[in-house]
């Protein structure tokens, strides 16, 4: 209900409205309105930013070495043992207690990162058998192969957020691109797509990616694109039911009317008022996405050995029962991840409803 | 007032929230009484008469309505479904959405039958029958056994009525019961209502926003503002001499003819002329005579019309007439046969393509549509609606210029910086209906057009508003010598405007001539009743019925 206003001479003194907003600022403040579901987005991006400095904070050499007056990156550059005194030409292991020894002598010193293992470091060292219960020299325990959990479960996030992003992005773009093209021109163009979108949805995507997974060899990238093949079908059904309504609104016959290109009227006109369903579903197909990579890493399809990937860790979970350690913290990381998510995307919903009113 | 009101409602309060838009309403109902409750939309009319039933959603009512000795606000919810669809029934504007559309017609009225009258399920289904039968609807026993969507509009509107009267109310609250009709439907309708009332002797409570309607029907009038009711009181009190400004306002808003009347200039070239124009759709075909053809919907049928400078062609017809799809098609938005030249040029069929001759074309003719709220981009800034026809026939302009011409045409609608700080970066929703429709009307005029195709202008706005949109757009065609081909069902915005009128009916033209000639002495029947249905005779009727 909201009150007429009778635009007259008199009109001209009606008090200045407030700043304008979009639409789209409209909808985020909504969104921030909504305390879960913004301290939810506010928590994943943090979680994300340390995970992409993973390096820095989880990692089996030293930031800084200060030795025998000189100083050292080994971050950023492979330095043999012997340049410690060791007596290999090999790379140094930092973790090795006799390296440990010689750069914590007379003036010399190491800044270690904040867990001093690394994503495939394997500590040799271990006091206990693997997989070794939290201690205090592995805070989360150690996987079968006597990596780090915590290590593994940090990389392992990041391996999977960023995937997700990946995925969501490429199967936005595609999704869009199809449904606007199907839903502007419609008739034979939309029928083409749409059968051709009915073949390659009914493909057994599954198998194909075991057989597939057994010609190639598989890495992160193959991977990424096998599933973009597929992922992009959902979305482009809700595209293009938005195009095919928008596109018979009087606003776009009246830019026809103004002789704007196809183009000019997909890109201004139709493309910004069809994107709510993409928007809102974006969180969820996020979280599909993490899911789903971590499926299969469980069932071993996925990304290649070495890889560290929560699904793996799932897995190996299951096959060392007792190890409990290793099935709780990675499905409480897991559990965490895909809870953030669903909180935002229920918030951007919520934000995106055009029957919720500003209030 | 020697009989006792039927209804007593008082200091009705009406919030949402924390927003109140209902401020107190007093107001009776006598037995018998016709009350027409009048006001533009957002008033709270619809609010008043949906809170008497407490059906207006999770509003918070407070007040009184008194029934009899009954408050209807506090009454329990139990017995208040008593009162809903018994003592007061309801209809609805939209018959096609209040009626369920999976029963049949008769099987719906008999079930109000069953539960208040509580007869067995064969005399109900008789007397829905006979009910349907006193609304007028022919064959009632064959369409009591029809789905909603096998009657037309006005059967489904008489169907709800039957519904509302099944249960024998007193009071009848009929919410714009015409609205969604067609025009020669809307009176009948409304003598219906008249005639059931006068030999059923319950008291009817009519929404609406048509002074017509209310001259014509009602006893007495209340007339609302902004969730106040401003004035009340007998038809003929109230249309003869209106106490509160708003009222006189609301009465003078009736269209006024403004317009350049003298001649065009002789031998002047018409900037649009058709001959034998034919408009079809191609529709699917039932069955397998559909996998190898399509069938096809002729929407207008050999439509021969010319428009000289400065002057405007009223097309007039119902929904379904094929005026809409006429004006696609001299917009260059639909292809068609036959003769069409706009300011002296053909479209390059087929015409939805961009050549270079259709741009320069689309410079000439352009278009406001009628609803205000889907005409304009939401996610688009005032400046960008109103620049779009730069940046496609302008390219050249600089930022600057194209700026300032957007501004000069946001002046020519009377939309001003003053008005709206930052107007050029503001949303169309921070806009009323009225001022969005100017800045539809920016949008077309910024190219310079010759011929504006006007779309039922009007038809969404509230009446004040709708005089000051038909008023600016006689401002442009007396300044600019403008050509419009004005799109509406209302005869009187044919009257205010046009100067010469076509009338439509199932895709054919039935009749044109001067707005003088077709108006004032209609030849073809469906003229006839359209004119007549337009209550441009009411006045005298009114005097009549005063009389004695």
């Amino acid at each position: 209900m909201n009150a007429i206003v009778i635009p007259s001479p008199a009109a001209a003194s009606l008090p200045a409205a407030p700043a304008s907003l979009s639409p789209t600022r409209r909808a985020w403040r909504r969104f921030a309105r909504n305390r879960l579901g913004y301290w939810s987005l506010v928590l994943f991006c943090v979680l994300v930013v340390l995970s992409l400095g993973a390096e820095l904070i989880s990692n089996d050499r030293p930031l800084v070495v200060r030795y025998a007056g000189q100083t050292y990156w080994p971050l950023w550059t492979d330095y043999p043992e012997k340049t410690f005194g060791g007596d290999f030409e090999t790379a140094t292991d930092y973790l090795d207690p006799f390296i440990r020894a010689q750069l914590s002598r007379d003036g010399n010193w190491a800044l270690y990162t904040l867990n001093p293992y690394g994503k495939n470091t394997i500590n040799y060292f271990a006091q206990a058998p693997n997989p070794s219960p939290p201690s205090r020299d592995n805070w989360l325990g150690t996987d079968d192969r006597g990596r780090d959990l915590l290590a593994q479960l940090l990389y392992g996030f990041r391996v999977s957020v960023l995937f997700g992003i990946a995925l969501t992005v490429v199967g936005v773009v595609l999704g869009v691109a199809v449904g606007a093209v199907q839903g502007f021109f419609g008739g034979k163009t939309d029928l083409a797509f749409q059968r051709f979108i009915e073949i390659w949805g009914s493909m057994p995507e599954l198998y194909l990616l075991i057989i597939f997974s057994a010609v190639l060899t598989p890495s992160i990238g193959l991977l990424l694109v096998w599933l973009c093949l597929f992922g992009w079908m959902g979305l482009s059904d809700y595209v293009r039911a938005e195009f095919l309504r928008n596109r018979q609104l009087d606003y776009v016959k009246a830019a026809r009317a103004l002789g704007a290109p196809s183009w000019q009227i997909i890109w201004r006109h139709i493309l910004p008022n069809s994107l709510t369903p993409v928007v809102t579903f974006l969180p969820f197909r996020m979280s599909g996405a993490i899911v789903g990579l971590a499926s299969l890493d469980f069932l071993g399809l996925g990304v290649p050995p070495g890889t560290p990937s929560l699904g793996e860790l799932l897995s190996q979970g299951k096959n060392n029962i007792d190890a409990w350690w290793i099935s709780i913290f990675t499905f409480l990381v897991l559990v965490t991840t895909l809870l953030l998510l669903t909180f935002m995307g229920d918030a951007l919903r919520d934000a995106l409803d055009p029957r919720k009113a500003d209030r | 007032m020697t009989t006792p009101p039927l209804l007593q409602v008082r200091g009705l309060r009406v919030r949402f929230g924390a927003k109140e838009v209902v401020h107190g309403v007093d107001f009776d109902i006598a037995p018998g009484e016709k009350l027409a409750l009048v006001g533009e939309s957002g008033s709270g009319k619809t609010l008043t008469a949906l809170s008497l039933l407490r059906l207006a959603g999770d509003a918070e009512i407070t007040g009184q309505a008194l029934l009899g000795e009954r408050d209807l606000l506090r009454l329990s919810e139990r017995a208040l479904r008593g009162v809903r669809g018994g003592e007061i029934a309801m209809v609805f504007q939209e018959p096609m959405t209040a009626l369920n559309p999976l029963m049949t017609v008769g099987r719906q009225i008999a079930e109000v039958l069953e539960q208040k009258k509580a007869l067995t399920p064969a005399q109900s289904a008789q007397a829905a029958i006979e009910l349907l039968a006193k609304t007028g609807i022919p064959e009632p026993a064959r369409r009591a056994r029809s789905y909603p969507h096998q009657l037309s509009g006005g059967q489904r509107q008489r169907a709800m009525i039957a519904m509302a009267l099944a249960s024998e109310p007193a009071l009848l609250l009929a919410d714009e019961p015409t609205t969604a009709l067609d025009v020669t439907l809307r009176g009948q309708i409304l003598d219906l209502l008249s005639e059931l009332q006068r030999s059923s002797g319950m008291a009817v409570l009519l929404i609406t926003h048509d002074l017509n309607l209310v001259r014509r029907f009602a006893d007495r009038v209340a007339v609302m503002e902004q969730g106040v009711l401003v004035e009340q009181g007998s038809v003929a009190q109230v249309f003869t001499a209106p106490r509160h400004a708003y009222t006189r306002r609301l009465i003078a808003s009736q269209p006024r003819r403004d317009v350049p009347e003298h001649a065009p200039a002789p031998g002047a070239a018409p900037v649009l002329q058709a001959q034998g124009l034919r408009v079809a759709y191609p529709t699917a075909l039932p069955g397998v005579r559909g996998w190898f053809g399509k069938g096809e919907f002729v929407a207008v049928q050999g439509a021969s019309l010319q428009l000289l400078p400065g002057r405007t062609l009223g097309v007039v017809g119902e929904s379904g007439s094929g005026k809409s799809t006429l004006a696609q098609a001299i917009l260059g938005l639909l292809p068609c046969t036959g003769a069409l030249q706009v300011a002296g040029q053909a479209w390059q069929q087929p015409a939805m393509r961009n050549t270079h001759a259709n741009q320069q074309l689309r410079r000439q003719v352009q278009v406001v549509f009628q609803d205000p709220f889907s005409s304009l981009s939401p996610r688009m800034t005032v400046e960008e609606i109103v620049g779009e026809g730069l940046h496609v026939h302008e390219r050249g302009l600089s930022a600057p210029a194209r700026r300032a011409r957007v501004q000069q045409a946001l002046a020519d609608v009377g939309l001003a910086e003053a008005q709206f700080p930052g107007l050029l970066a503001r949303y169309p929703h921070e806009f009323s209906g009225g001022q969005r429709q100017r800045l539809a009307i920016a949008r077309a005029l910024i190219t310079g057009p010759r011929l504006l195709v006007l779309d039922e202008p009007t038809s969404a706005l509230d009446v004040t508003i709708q005089q000051q949109v038909l008023g600016l757009l006689q401002r442009l065609q007396k300044e600019r010598g403008l050509s419009y081909l004005l799109i509406t069902h209302d005869v009187q915005v044919i009257r205010a405007m046009a100067h010469d009128v076509l009338v439509m009916k199932d895709g054919a033209v039935v009749e044109q001539g001067s707005v003088a000639q077709v108006l004032d002495a209609p030849q073809h029947p469906y003229t006839q009743r359209l004119v007549a249905a337009a209550g441009l005779e009411i006045s005298d009727r009114v005097q009549d019925r005063h009389a004695h």
